[in-house]
């Protein structure tokens, strides 16, 4: 049992920073720490930066594309990533649909769509909730019908990230309506170029474009853009949520916002004193710190026994959880932090070209919206209350 | 970055786990606290066939050579068993001491004797008025030509009735608080003018207060350096915490399975409990805890040698901090869980959950170690930020 990063992981830490320093573009990065707004065309240059360096997919195979590194390596790179201020990759291509293609895709679905992604000429999203299938996502409706070479499909896919941005979506349709609704599942992928598609905004608490609705009327989708088997479309949705266990806690992210949590507390002023030297707040800083903490180590158990090839722990299952309750708690503090500075709300101020007026200091502008819009985490990608309903059921048998 | 078990530590933790389940039942466990017997002789020669007595010291006295991990092995596995030996007063507190701080030629003599089982010690630290504050030492070692006089009052030192000797510190110098000016000293346990009241804790433990009313010591029962034995108190406070975090994760563990156990064979409403969705929820946030426990417990293991002491400090209290809070959790829903049965003392559920509480109140509670965390200073922070600086625009 060792705890310290051995001497090659050191070093491969010294030549991600190295690489952070001299390749992460100061706009970018600047947007980043101070929870600006950010645009497509700054996920996609930096995206760039990173498949140029062949550093893009980290997850992937070596044979794909992927960097080949260990899962220990690919915390790292994270956590670097993450204090550097580099944005957080756009994950629907990269570590969601990719791993699927790569895992379940034809040789031709593979040689067409994988180095699109890797370029990020192709930018993907998800089609998974509807309106009526939120965390019973199996009941969905959208219909894939066959009709000679092509599917038609038609329905309302929801909660869709980034779809005004998108070039190809990966859709979970329904090909069949008999026996088990698990079974009549299947797994399209769909050109968001075409015909019979639109795309609307939903405008969400904080006041951004964010998702969309995505309505699909006798959408052509060729048959061979089809994953897998007919039918089978679960168990690879299913696959896709297992993948990239440790990313999903978001330990990179969390560490440096609790710094800046710290720097800005011990930049407001409270009761003639620095807030950070206020017992109550410091207390609750030091709470989610040692949560941090332990999150961090949970996370590295997590990443060393798939590094040894070993079946993961319980230890695996609690990282989404935690990780949202992390995330949420520091937005909120950071949020009480700035005390009456969190109330004004100019949205325009986030964004590119504004010259105008700011209210308070400029950290405090972003962190009330921030606090808003990170409620959606514990909502996303299963909410926490379905993945205890699968922790109860897988790990304890219950 | 590794997790992995040495083989050598494997086999330690396959030993102990065997022994204690082969030879302290919950049913002993209860006899014992029926006799107010603090321990099992048997048990501890047991342990010290198992060379498990041995783990912290050197090689050279006859130890193990151990390290934080071997040491959470064992702790963790007599958290599990709920056994009362005085593993953590003899073997890590007063061991601990003269591992770290005793001259060699005390070492020859004390070593073998607390490996081979035959001698029981205890640490008298602990005042009336310190709360949790280690440094808050009162008693005064006077000058009485070469020997020293012990005057002053400790309190609850575990184990204090079975000790034959204790490891008592007293001031040398300087006033209660001063981090300069404490010394530790071998005092025997049927010395004149020592006198103390036992009595037991609410987890069936025992404890000591000792008064000690002109205590004559020689100059060689010091042990370490004279008026220097705050660095070395606060390394073997250290070490017990530590080892205390790996016990508690062998009760939290052991108290899930029980519960868990317990959610799939109740039945009530015709049905098994662990079907209701509500407990379910709570049985995964039990889980949560332990597991985040568990991880800071094994850091805690690892960072209790380090050399540098800031960050040896700063893990430990974050350890103690979590598995305070954790324990606390994970107890408090077991009993509730197991309903009326979980209030009985005829269920282990209410003695995992007893000696969990008294974990937390051990060398500070959770609300204590969070305080001292927060006033510590950032450590080799990986994730440094440059943060927008604060500037105001005029309108």
């Amino acid at each position: 049992m060792d705890l310290n990063f051995s001497p090659e992981e050191a070093a491969f830490r010294q030549e991600v920073r190295e690489f952070l320093r001299v390749k992460l573009p100061g706009d970018i990065s600047r947007k980043v720490l101070e929870h600006r707004r950010l645009v497509k065309d700054d996920y996609v240059r930096w995206q760039k930066i990173l498949f140029e360096q062949g550093w893009i997919a980290t997850g992937w195979p070596v044979e794909h594309g992927g960097t080949g590194w260990s899962p220990i390596q690919r915390y790292i790179f994270e956590e670097e990533s993450a204090a550097a201020g580099a944005p957080r990759l756009t994950p629907f291509g990269l570590h969601m649909v990719g791993p699927v293609i790569i895992a379940f895709g034809s040789e031709a679905q593979k040689k067409q769509y994988l180095p699109r992604i890797l370029s990020s000429e192709d930018w993907w999203c998800q089609g998974y909730s509807e309106p009526g299938s939120g965390s019973d996502l199996a009941s969905l409706k959208t219909r894939a019908e066959r009709q000679g070479d092509h599917y038609i499909v038609n329905g309302q896919k929801t909660w869709n990230t980034h779809g005004q941005w998108a070039d190809m979506c990966f859709c979970l349709v329904r090909t069949s309506t008999g026996g088990k609704k698990q079974e009549g599942i299947s797994f399209l992928l769909i050109d968001m170029h075409s015909p019979g598609i639109t795309v609307r905004p939903i405008i969400t608490l904080d006041g951004e474009h964010e998702v969309n609705e995505v309505w699909f009327e006798n959408v052509k989708v060729p048959v061979q853009n089809l994953i897998g088997e007919e039918g089978r479309g679960w168990s690879y949705a299913k696959f896709l949520l297992s993948h990239e266990r440790t990313g999903i806690a978001g330990v990179g992210n969390s560490k440096r916002e609790l710094q800046l949590l710290k720097h800005i507390a011990s930049q407001e002023q409270a009761g003639g004193r620095a807030l950070i030297e206020d017992p109550l707040f410091r207390d609750r800083i030091a709470q989610v710190e040692i949560d941090l903490m332990a999150l961090e180590i949970t996370c590295l158990r997590v990443a060393a026994a798939d590094r040894d090839g070993k079946a993961p722990g319980p230890e695996a299952s609690i990282l989404k959880i935690k990780g949202t309750e992390i995330q949420q708690e520091l937005t909120e503090l950071m949020m009480e932090a700035v005390g009456p500075y969190a109330l004004p709300h100019l949205p325009m101020a986030w964004g590119d070209h504004w010259i105008g007026a700011k209210v308070g200091p400029e950290y405090a502008a972003p962190l009330a919206a921030r606090y808003l819009n990170y409620r959606k985490t514990s909502i996303y990608g299963g909410s926490n209350e379905i993945q205890r309903n699968i922790i109860a059921q897988m790990v304890l048998g219950l | 970055m590794d997790f992995n078990l040495t083989e050598e530590q494997q086999m330690l933790k396959d030993s102990v786990d065997r022994f204690l389940d082969k030879n302290f039942t919950f049913e002993q466990r209860r006899q014992l606290l029926a006799d107010k017997q603090a321990m099992s002789p048997p048990l501890w020669q047991g342990l010290a066939s198992l060379g498990v007595l041995g783990i912290p010291f050197q090689d050279e006295y006859g130890g193990f050579g151990g390290s934080g991990v071997e040491t959470m092995l064992v702790m963790e596995a007599l958290g599990r068993s709920l056994a009362l030996e005085p593993y953590l007063a003899t073997v890590i507190l007063a061991g601990g001491c003269i591992d770290l701080g005793a001259a060699d030629w005390q070492k020859k003599i004390l070593i073998p004797k607390i490996i081979d089982g035959s001698m029981l010690l205890a640490f008298a630290h602990s005042e009336p008025d310190a709360r949790f504050d280690l440094g808050h030492v009162g008693t005064r070692a006077l000058r009485d030509g070469n020997n020293f006089l012990l005057e002053g009052s400790k309190n609850l030192v575990l184990h204090g009735a079975v000790a034959e000797k204790f490891i008592v510190s007293a001031r040398t110098s300087g006033n209660p608080g001063d981090a300069h000016g404490v010394t530790l000293f071998i005092v025997e346990a049927d010395e004149e003018n020592l006198g103390g009241q036992e009595y037991p804790l609410f987890d069936g433990t025992r404890a000591l207060d000792l008064q000690l009313d002109g205590v004559k010591v020689g100059p060689e029962s010091v042990i370490g350096t004279l008026d220097g034995a705050m660095p070395l108190i606060e390394a073997v406070a250290d070490r017990a915490m530590a080892a205390l975090c790996a016990e508690a994760v062998g009760l939290m563990s052991a108290l899930h399975a029980v519960t868990v156990e317990y959610l799939k064979t109740r039945q009530q409403f015709g049905q098994p409990i662990g079907r209701f969705q509500a407990l379910q929820h709570r049985a995964v946030d039990m889980l949560m805890a332990l597991e985040q426990a568990r991880s800071m417990a094994i850091l805690a293991a690892s960072r209790v040698d380090s050399t540098n002491v800031a960050e040896r400090r700063k893990a430990i209290a974050a350890a103690k901090e979590m598995i305070g809070r954790a324990g606390r959790y994970v107890g408090q829903q077991a009993i509730q869980l197991h309903g009326g049965m979980g209030m009985t003392d005829e269920l282990n559920v209410s003695h995992y959950f007893k000696r969990l509480t008294a974990i937390d109140i051990l060398f500070g509670n959770a609300a204590y170690q969070r305080a001292r965390f927060a006033t510590m200073k950032d450590e080799d922070v990986t994730a440094k930020v440059t943060a927008p600086r604060k500037s105001w625009v005029k309108i």
